[in-house]
């Protein structure tokens, strides 16, 4: 059994509030992190000797630009290989995986939302998630996809252009997007720093709403003071560098 | 979802491009179509015109002119050969069969051509209506003839003198006896009657200086009687001062050598399109690659293997170059249509937009390949895409 909790070595630190689910000894972690190392231009940027992130949980990363949440959350991601250490996602360690195979894993068990890079302009909006469910090889209804961007508000626009939507409506076609093939973990980088406050907290909020109806765990890398609190945990980086 | 979809939104995205594109192959491809197209029904034709005809033998000139004038009707005859001669052909023990032709005159560009009833059986002309002629001066049309003149059964017409219109022979008026079906040959085009009738044309005037005459003729086409006879005979005849030998095969495959330098440089010329399309899909590609960055680098994050991405990417390809096919052999089907509707000349060659060229087949797996090489180049620039280093960026 895994040490419960996040075991943080110096310089990351780690607050976390009480959480049911992660109390819980017969629930799996989503993602389990094991001595896992990162760095960038020789630069030291995440050593963690275990962390782990459960159902439904909501677990911010945070820390100032250059701290390497992107860095972290792509390795989460299975888009990077790290330095050092295993990432296991969903039972599954990503560094056993083939890239092909990998990036079928990463269709089919998470979801990332970026930061600006949301939709593929040449599609529509509803075709933007068909396109999720295609690119692993499955099969999902046109309902499901319509109940998903009900689910953001945005049923009406399922045939639209996505070059007609706004900057927020993307933002939210991209979230929706993101939970298509229901994954067990929903990584988003600086999703709202591009937005107003009544829109960041729009989109936060939605975040927390869909993936919570559907148990998956939530990992946001922010540097957005305003949404920091809302989060069952955080992981700091960049401190004590 | 399908890749199709995928590859035809971004085709779509970039629809002028696109179409440029379509339409530099589509021409390339009609070029190459329609020669393949003509230059196949050229050699059948030729091939349909010389079957049965092992030698033609005429008065000394070109060997060549002599096929073209008497085989396919297009020159104008090297001379006539003297009753002596033709004796001398008929005669020898080499040979089976000869036909004789005289040939001088014409009506409405058509020409008249005194002949032996054989030369029907000989070329498979059937009547379609009618009898063969029996007395002089009584003649039986080609389908062709028949149909652009509208003269049938009972009617009369003159010949005017020449292949170009001369003067006319008024007081030798034809009657139409007979109408042939249609062959698709040149003896369409042809008004057959007797050999008396040609020589009582241009005999003395007075009929009975005429009667009983032998004249002279334009040419024998000749069948051997044994294949030595290929050997010996055109020699033979050859040493005769007043006789040429013209063996049509060998004629016929050096007018298709004459005729193919002009398709050569044609076929070149679309060659040269299609190089020029291929550097333009791979332009093309090679600049929606970089227009489309953050879409792959989103789509490798959605779960897209690099597989996939070079497959959507040759998928694009195969479909410009499919529909610029598709286009271009419609292109080249119709062209060859209109030009046979449109010019009397063509008309006659007996070429037609709706029969297909055995080599067009060859076109498909060129065009694939030209598909595969115009991807290729971009397929391994994705390939060593930096997904990280794109995502960086944005």
């Amino acid at each position: 059994m895994f040490r419960r909790g996040a075991a943080l070595r110096r310089p990351l630190h780690v607050w976390q509030v009480p959480n049911t689910v992660a109390s819980n000894p017969d629930i799996a972690p989503v993602v389990l992190v094991d001595e896992l190392r990162l760095s960038a231009s020789g630069r030291s940027l995440v050593a963690l000797e275990r962390w782990e992130i459960y159902p439904g949980e909501r677990v911010a990363i945070v820390g100032p630009s250059g701290s390497g949440k992107t860095t972290f959350l792509q390795t989460l991601a299975g888009l990077r290989s790290p330095d050092a250490g295993r990432v296991i996602v969903d039972g599954q360690e990503l560094g056993g995986m083939s890239e092909a195979r990998r990036d079928v894993f990463r269709g089919r068990h998470i979801g990332f939302v970026h930061q600006t890079l949301h939709l593929v302009t040449a599609l529509s909006v509803l075709d933007n998630l068909r396109l999720a469910a295609f690119v692993v090889g499955k099969q999902v209804p046109d309902r499901r996809l319509l109940d998903l961007l009900a689910s953001v508000g945005l049923e009406s626009r399922a045939l639209a252009r996505t070059i007609d939507l706004s900057h927020g409506e993307a933002q939210r076609v991209a979230i929706a997007r993101a939970l298509v093939n229901e994954p067990r973990l929903v990584l988003a980088d600086e999703p709202t720093s591009a937005l107003d406050d009544r829109n960041a907290r729009v989109i936060l909020e939605l975040l927390f709403k869909i993936t919570k109806e559907r148990s998956a765990a939530l990992v946001v890398a922010t540097h957005d003071g305003r949404l920091i609190g809302s989060f069952d945990r955080r992981l700091e980086l960049g401190n004590e560098r | 979802m399908s890749l199709a979809r995928l590859c035809l939104a971004y085709l779509r995205l970039r629809l002028g491009t696109t179409l440029l594109n379509v339409t530099l192959i589509a021409t390339g491809v009609a070029i190459l179509a329609s020669i393949l197209l003509v230059g196949s029904q050229l050699r059948d034709r030729v091939q349909r015109e010389i079957r049965g005809i092992d030698l033609v033998v005429g008065a000394k000139g070109s060997p060549l002119q002599l096929i073209l004038s008497t085989v396919f009707h297009l020159d104008v005859p090297t001379g006539n050969v003297s009753t002596a001669e033709v004796a001398f052909v008929r005669n020898h023990p080499l040979v089976a069969r000869a036909i004789a032709l005289a040939i001088g005159d014409s009506a409405w560009g058509y020409r008249i051509v005194g002949t032996e009833p054989e030369l029907l059986e000989e070329r498979g002309v059937s009547l379609a209506a009618g009898r063969l002629w029996q007395a002089p001066m009584e003649a039986v049309l080609g389908a062709e003839v028949a149909r652009s003149t509208g003269l049938g059964i009972g009617a009369r017409f003159v010949g005017s003198h020449g292949l170009g219109g001369g003067f006319a022979h008024t007081e030798h008026p034809y009657l139409v006896v007979g109408v042939a079906a249609r062959t698709g040959t040149v003896t369409d085009r042809l008004i057959l009657t007797s050999l008396e009738s040609v020589w009582r044309v241009h005999a003395p005037r007075t009929p009975a200086a005429y009667e009983g005459q032998q004249g002279e003729v334009t040419a024998l086409l000749v069948r051997y009687r044994t294949p030595l006879a290929a050997v010996q005979l055109p020699r033979l005849v050859n040493a005769r001062p007043s006789l040429i030998a013209a063996v049509p095969a060998f004629e016929a495959a050096r007018l298709l050598s004459i005729v193919g330098l002009g398709l050569e440089v044609l076929r070149f010329l679309g060659a040269l399109l299609l190089a020029i399309a291929a550097l333009a899909v791979l332009v093309a590609l090679t600049n929606a690659l970089s227009e489309r960055r953050a879409d792959l680098a989103l789509m490798r994050t959605l779960g897209a293997t690099r597989g996939l991405l070079i497959r959507a990417l040759l998928l694009e390809a195969m479909l410009l170059t499919t529909s610029g096919l598709a286009l271009g052999l419609v292109l080249a089907h119709l062209s060859v249509e209109l030009l046979v509707r449109m010019l009397p000349e063509a008309r006659v060659s007996g070429l037609s937009g709706l029969a297909v060229a055995s080599g067009e087949i060859w076109l498909v797996p060129a065009l694939l390949l030209l598909a595969i090489a115009a991807a290729a180049i971009p397929a391994v620039r994705l390939y060593r895409t930096n997904l990280l280093r794109i995502l960086a960026q944005r």
